[in-house]
């Protein structure tokens, strides 16, 4: 079922203000059973395998089994992200091994400006320029129809 | 039923849908609201961090214009719509958008670099970037700029609200939360509508457990359409969907497959249908002036695709991943050069489906695929709903005013950039019609556009509208109506009164409801039997449509019979309500443009050719009205701002 969680690692994560698997969900499929203090896929089919549930667990209870109707069994895509980078194991069903490692960001989480680093500009609401243009088009002027043809 | 509470929400802006838009929208109002002391507050369905199309990822920034014109763009953009965009709003996306990518880039998104510090590009338009967290670092920026105080996650927006003396004018949306039992009543003077696509309006290709796993996120449920369309907004294109080739049943991407590594494709017996399509005499000649230059439409792709299919009956289709690597291997001098070439392209294939189509790795890792040893199947999918993409549909929106002539002045611009026809409401990303072709970062730049013109609207019209309690007071009704339709009803039948079936998704059968499951599958099998989904090998006629208008009519009125067992579904109540609005707008649309204009996207088998002289320079339009509920079809002029020379390709 699409993302699947491991009974004996998942502890819901201790029924904290926010239960990451549920928080993160873009589909709302996650649901946290208060009794057992466990989460599961409540709806499977609706899930898209974008693997957020699977990344954002903090005991690494969830993982992925590919789609039934269509995906073989045995094989299985694992991701572990760090602050930095993401590391990929691929099993495949032979039982060989691919791994792969990427960057994801080049800013540290927290640290984000709304700006980019370009500034404020000297748009009004009258104009057309946004806020931080046109620093951030790396252009003198921001280009209007009377431009046209004449580059 | 156990109560709902009412939270009210009294803002400036609210912004819906902080997807790529959204995003866009809340980093560039948080500007212009600070130094005009306005009020901007934003609610996601979902969580920020991972909410919208980007939400797992994506392995490219398909628009940068770098030195190149929004002249050049919109001549690859109207030859790929074939002939149809709104000049205007696609060159004022392409003059913004590098600067979208330069901020992105200082956000802390990864973009690839060559050894000269040039960006990498995957064609002209396309850079490679390292976009696992692509959703999560604009979400950052975005809640930087608006502040977490201002922002409500997991609130599901139903409805607009309208001014109780202007029916013409936005004055607040309601909605409900899908964690607790809470209405939300928003009142604003301005609202930027962002709320994505629509997917699952047609029959996916798997219908078992891989039911969500299309190539649009399965939480695009046409709200963007709905929230507009029921506002009484103009919507335009609504007959345009969007079908893509993909890997057959992930849905992974083929960009890398095609521009990177020079791939071609070919039927099961080989025949070359792209490059004999364009050649003299070949199928591609059958639609002029669109089919004889290059790029080839999106549309025209699909459609030489789906003859060798359908026509011919001589599918699959093969991408050939092992000749274009056996290319690459002939290319090296030496043995050593060919595997660390091989090694780092490989690499870079498997990170094309990791950053954004992760089924598509598992899929090729349980099937012990390896693209060295033989080709792949590719596949046209079902049809989307996305102004993003090679689509168009979405609310006719005004323009900017400095890149209107003197005609399209008249039909383009009523006074805020990206404000739909009804005062205050504004709509940015899918949720713009004939704006096609902006995907993340153009979609982004967008909601900066629209934003900076809703803020001025707010500045500009201080008095705040009136909603009208009683309203509000039926539709909360309204939205709870499937919880008590479920409470009154459930216990008639065994499995109503069994315990722990919420531990199990089960469908209940009831002779006195409907569960949003199955208003879904009715939904998909009326489009794709009727209305051209891959199980009509994407034919329609004027009669399938009446068919399909007929039972979406009966599917309308037994959507009042919805129930939820819970606020989960209760969400995917509403989102089967917001799915079959675009859906019969959609055919309503298809029925009035009497030709077939994107073939590959859909046949009208009763008009089988392109129209250029009656239907080439109009966009269809419709208005609905919900008291009636009627739609009002009629076209609108596309003007050409510029002159194109040549076709700029991709």
């Amino acid at each position: 079922m699409p993302s699947f969680v491991i009974n004996e690692k998942c502890d819901g994560c201790k029924g904290g203000d926010k239960t990451a698997c549920l928080y993160i969900c873009p589909n709302d499929l996650m649901v946290l059973d208060e009794e057992r203090m466990k989460a599961y896929n409540a709806e499977p089919d609706m899930c898209w395998e974008c693997y957020n549930c699977v990344k954002i667990c903090p005991t690494q209870a969830i993982e992925v089994r590919g789609y039934a109707d269509f995906t073989p069994l045995g094989a299985s895509v694992m991701p572990m992200r760090g602050s930095e980078d993401i590391m990929w194991t691929v099993k495949f069903r032979s039982g060989m091994i691919k791994r792969f490692k990427f960057p994801i960001r080049t800013v540290p989480e927290g640290n984000v400006k709304p700006d980019g680093g370009f500034g404020v500009g000297p748009g009004t609401l009258a104009d057309q320029l946004l806020f931080t243009e046109p620093a951030s088009l790396k252009a003198d002027k921001l280009w209007t129809l009377s431009d046209a043809g004449r580059e | 039923m156990q109560e709902f509470e009412t939270i009210e929400v009294t803002t400036d802006l609210l912004i819906i849908g902080p997807g790529m838009a959204g995003s866009g929208a809340c980093v560039e109002a948080a500007h212009w609201a600070k130094e005009n002391n306005i009020k901007v507050t934003v609610v996601d369905k979902a969580a920020m961090e991972r909410s919208g199309a980007v939400a797992m990822g994506l392995s490219a920034i398909n628009q940068y214009q770098g030195d190149n014109t929004p002249v050049d763009y919109l001549s690859y953009v109207r030859q790929d719509l074939m002939g149809l965009c709104r000049d205007d709003l696609v060159m004022d996306i392409s003059r913004h958008v590098n600067g979208t990518v330069h901020m992105f880039e200082g956000f802390g998104l990864p973009i690839w670099k060559d050894a000269e510090g040039n960006y990498v590009h995957e064609g002209r338009w396309q850079l490679m970037i390292n976009g696992e967290s692509y959703k999560a670092i604009v979400a950052e920026a975005a809640k930087t700029a608006v502040g977490m105080d201002n922002i409500i996650e997991r609130v599901f927006i139903v409805k607009l609200l309208l001014d109780k003396n202007d029916k013409n004018r936005v004055a607040g949306a309601i909605g409900f939360s899908v964690r607790e039992n809470k209405f939300y009543v928003f009142k604003f003077k301005a609202c930027i509508v962002s709320a994505g696509g629509a997917v699952h309006v047609f029959r996916p290709r798997s219908t078992g457990e891989g039911l969500g796993r299309a190539w649009y996120p399965p939480w695009n449920a046409g709200s963007s359409s709905y929230l507009t369309t029921t506002a009484g907004a103009e919507m335009s294109s609504q007959e345009v969907v969007f079908i893509t080739g993909r890997f057959k049943d992930g849905y992974g991407p083929v960009g890398a497959w095609f521009l990177l590594f020079k791939a071609t494709a070919t039927s099961a017996s080989g025949f070359d249908y792209m490059g004999q399509g364009l050649a003299e005499g070949g199928e591609l000649h059958n639609w002029p002036p669109y089919g004889k230059v290059k790029p080839i439409p999106t549309c025209l792709r699909n459609h030489l695709m789906m003859i060798e299919m359908y026509k011919k009956g001589d599918g699959p289709i093969l991408i050939h991943t092992d000749k274009a690597i056996a290319k690459i291997a002939e290319k090296a001098p030496d043995e050593k050069t060919y595997k660390r070439e091989l090694k780092k392209l490989e690499a870079e294939a498997w990170e094309d489906f990791l950053d954004m189509t992760i089924s598509q790795a598992v899929l090729w890792a349980s099937k012990d695929v390896y693209p060295e040893k033989g080709p792949s199947e590719i596949m046209p999918s079902e049809p989307y709903f996305i102004g993003s993409h090679s689509g168009a549909s979405g609310a006719w929106t005004s323009g900017p005013e400095d890149l209107q002539t003197g005609d399209s002045k008249n039909e383009y611009f009523w006074g805020y950039n990206r404000m739909t026809t009804v005062k205050g409401l504004f709509a940015a990303g899918d949720g713009v019609g004939n704006s096609s072709h902006k995907f993340s970062s153009g979609s982004f730049t967008e909601g900066r556009i629209a934003a900076k013109a809703a803020v001025k609207f707010c500045v500009e019209n201080t008095a705040m509208p009136q909603i009208d309690p009683a309203v509000v007071e039926k539709l909360k009704k309204d939205i709870v109506a499937p919880l008590k339709l479920y409470e009154e009803h459930a216990k008639y039948t065994t499995l109503g009164t069994a315990t722990k079936k919420y531990a199990l998704p089960v469908e209940e059968v009831n002779p006195n409801y409907i569960t949003p499951k199955m208003a879904m599958f009715r939904l998909n099998k009326i489009m794709d039997e009727y209305v051209a989904g891959w199980g009509s090998q994407y034919n329609c006629s004027k009669m399938t449509l009446g068919i399909a208008l007929d039972l979406l009519k009966l599917l309308k009125e037994d959507l009042s019979k919805l129930a939820a067992r819970n606020l989960h579904e209760l969400l995917r109540c509403w989102e089967n309500v917001h799915r079959t609005q675009i859906a019969e707008a959609h055919a309503r649309h298809k029925l009035f443009r009497e030709e077939t204009r994107w073939p590959g996207y859909y046949y009208r088998k009763d008009f089988p050719k392109l129209d250029e002289e009656k239907w080439g320079n109009v966009f269809v339009n419709s208005v609905y009205d919900e008291e009636k509920d009627e739609f009002k079809m009629f076209t609108r002029p596309k003007l050409k701002l510029v002159d194109i020379k040549k076709v700029v390709g991709m």
